[in-house]
């Protein structure tokens, strides 16, 4: 296959992930989203991979997965800590904090 | 190379002193002799003879230059004086507190990472190592909402923009087929590549999210002001210096022949910056909101290092290092001993803490770089780089314009702490150590401010 589908898949695949970011509320969709964004980023870094011929950037794919895993861990813990507080994962009681 | 190793071990015995001693006394000071060595062998391995070579780590993903070294030592020192300002401040955040120097042992890794890289990996990677335990010290104060809502913030933020880092890596790999960032086809292949010119513009959104450059600002004021003061210090200072480090190592080394390509939208983001940042610093009431807003200020005139390309701007980038972090780290110290953090809570300091007055003067004279300070001498070296280029002479005298007006909300201050009356009640007295470290900021500014060379020419 051409590199150019694959190049559009992800691209595709990241600007939903974009989208999603700035439009949903809750936070854990926003979340996955988020993840959504990498996992297009990871689709693209193994087909340029396959395209130069090199393995570079499939080792770079474990390392975004690595560092994501640290990122979920990270995250999810920061947003049970919000719920617990308001009961709610609502991204607009931020708009607390700008009194 | 000695002191990424370092760091990383100092952030485990670290962790493991959050079991082993139960007095905080005693856990204070091995944090203070654990940074102190830091501090030590960064300046050991700069004084190396091989220090002013460059050396390459790790199948050359880690070059360590004179600039590195250097940097290292001015980022460590000004660490070892922020941990001894504000140890007390940081252990009485919250439960954890041996975790919390942890973390922060961990982030000056990612630090030294980025000061440090040559392949785009080891770039990720630092940033990502210094942006995850970020969001962690911004919601330790968990008993407090606004900590909370602020951890969230930066986290879904900084995610966000981790995914842009992610995707303009990913295009230049496509472009060029090589992660290495000094390598030949890296300089050249991206100069007719549009997918390569995408990928460019996708880092600017990045390191623009990370330095707090407008438009991607917006979560800086929020998230600074509802993390807990001393991590907001740090945050704010050192992070932030790193981050622009990484950014002009990349920018510098690699695109520098593509600059015509993308120097225009760092201009226009310069601008916004500057502007945004100053103008709705002069509206704030709080002190800690105005620090927040000054730093996106600074933060205009440190991106002059990434557009100038050339060598002055490296020796701006490290004059500005010390002399925006120092301020800031000490100002920071007395924001802290403040009941209330509005201009009122500073009325009439002067009458009742002399000394500190005329101390916290002299960090708001070098922020809003007056001569005789060290941020003159920063703000110089970065018009002079951006000048000596020549083509941005616009962008130049927009800066001073805007450095104006910074001196109106910087002066607020000082007029709050001189010329009203007042009782700036504070919640506990200075100890006579940290008045000492104080005074030694103040004179590392005017030191700076007189001898700028003493930073950029020897080291």
């Amino acid at each position: 296959m051409p590199i150019q589908y694959y190049i559009f898949l992800s691209l595709a695949l990241f600007s939903i992930g974009v989208m999603g970011t700035m439009m949903r509320r809750n936070a854990i969709i926003i979340f996955m989203c988020i993840e959504l964004m990498l996992n297009a980023v990871n689709l693209l870094m193994v087909a340029f991979s396959n395209y130069w011929e090199n393995s570079n950037a499939q080792i770079f794919v474990f390392f975004i997965m690595v560092v994501a895993a640290a990122e979920v861990a990270v995250g999810l813990a920061i947003i049970t800590l919000v719920y617990r507080k308001v009961n709610s994962v609502d991204i607009n009681i931020l708009n607390r904090l700008k009194n | 190379m000695i002191l990424i190793i370092t760091a990383s071990i100092i952030g485990v015995v670290l962790l493991f002193a959050s079991f082993l001693l139960k007095h905080t006394s005693s856990l204070l000071h091995l944090v203070t002799v654990l940074f102190a060595a830091l501090f030590g062998v960064a300046i050991w391995e700069a004084l190396q003879p091989t220090a002013i070579l460059t050396q390459s780590f790790y199948l050359d993903a880690i070059r360590v230059d004179r600039f590195t070294n250097q940097f290292n030592v001015l980022i460590t020192g000004c660490l070892f004086l922020y941990i001894l300002l504000m140890k007390k401040h940081i252990a009485a955040v919250g439960k954890y507190k041996a975790e919390y120097f942890a973390l922060i042992a961990f982030i000056m890794v990612g630090i030294f990472m980025l000061s440090s890289f040559n392949s785009l990996l080891v770039m990720f990677l630092g940033i990502e190592i210094v942006s995850i335990p970020q969001y962690i010290l911004a919601g330790s104060d968990k008993e407090n909402l606004k900590s909370t809502e602020a951890s969230l913030k930066y986290f879904l933020m900084g995610a966000f923009s981790t995914g842009f880092l992610l995707m303009g890596i990913t295009l230049l790999y496509g472009a060029t087929g090589n992660f290495m960032v000094s390598e030949f086809n890296f300089l050249q292949a991206t100069s007719i590549n549009p997918i390569a010119l995408g990928g460019v513009l996708l880092l600017i959104v990045a390191f623009g999210f990370k330095v707090s450059a407008a438009p991607m600002h917006l979560w800086t004021p929020d998230v600074y002001d509802g993390t807990p003061t001393p991590f907001t210090a740090f945050m704010a200072t050192i992070v932030k210096v790193a981050a622009f480090v990484g950014f002009m190592r990349l920018f510098q080394t690699s695109f520098t022949a593509i600059s015509s390509s993308w120097s225009l939208v760092l201009a226009v983001v310069i601008a916004l910056t500057l502007f945004v940042g100053n103008i709705t610093a002069v509206f704030q009431q709080s002190v800690k909101r105005m620090l927040a807003y000054s730093s996106i200020a600074q933060a205009g005139f440190m991106l002059f290092a990434i557009i100038s390309l050339n060598a002055i701007g490296r020796q701006g980038m490290l004059v500005y290092t010390v002399a925006y972090s120092v301020a800031s780290i000490c100002f920071f110290a007395i924001l802290i001993k403040m009941k209330d953090y509005t201009y009122d809570g500073f009325n009439g300091l002067a009458k009742k803490q002399p000394f500190i007055a005329a101390l916290a003067t002299i960090y708001m004279l070098s922020l809003a770089g007056i001569p005789l300070t060290g941020g003159f001498m920063a703000k110089y070296y970065m018009l002079k780089a951006v000048l000596f280029e020549g083509s941005y002479m616009w962008l130049a005298i927009f800066a001073l314009l805007m450095a104006a007006v910074s001196v109106y909300y910087y002066f607020k201050v000082i007029i709050a702490m001189y010329f009203k009356e007042g009782e700036a009640a504070m919640i506990d007295s200075f100890t006579k150590e940290e008045k000492l470290y104080l005074t030694i900021g103040a004179l590392a500014l005017l030191v700076v401010g007189i001898f700028p060379s003493l930073l950029t020419g020897t080291i």
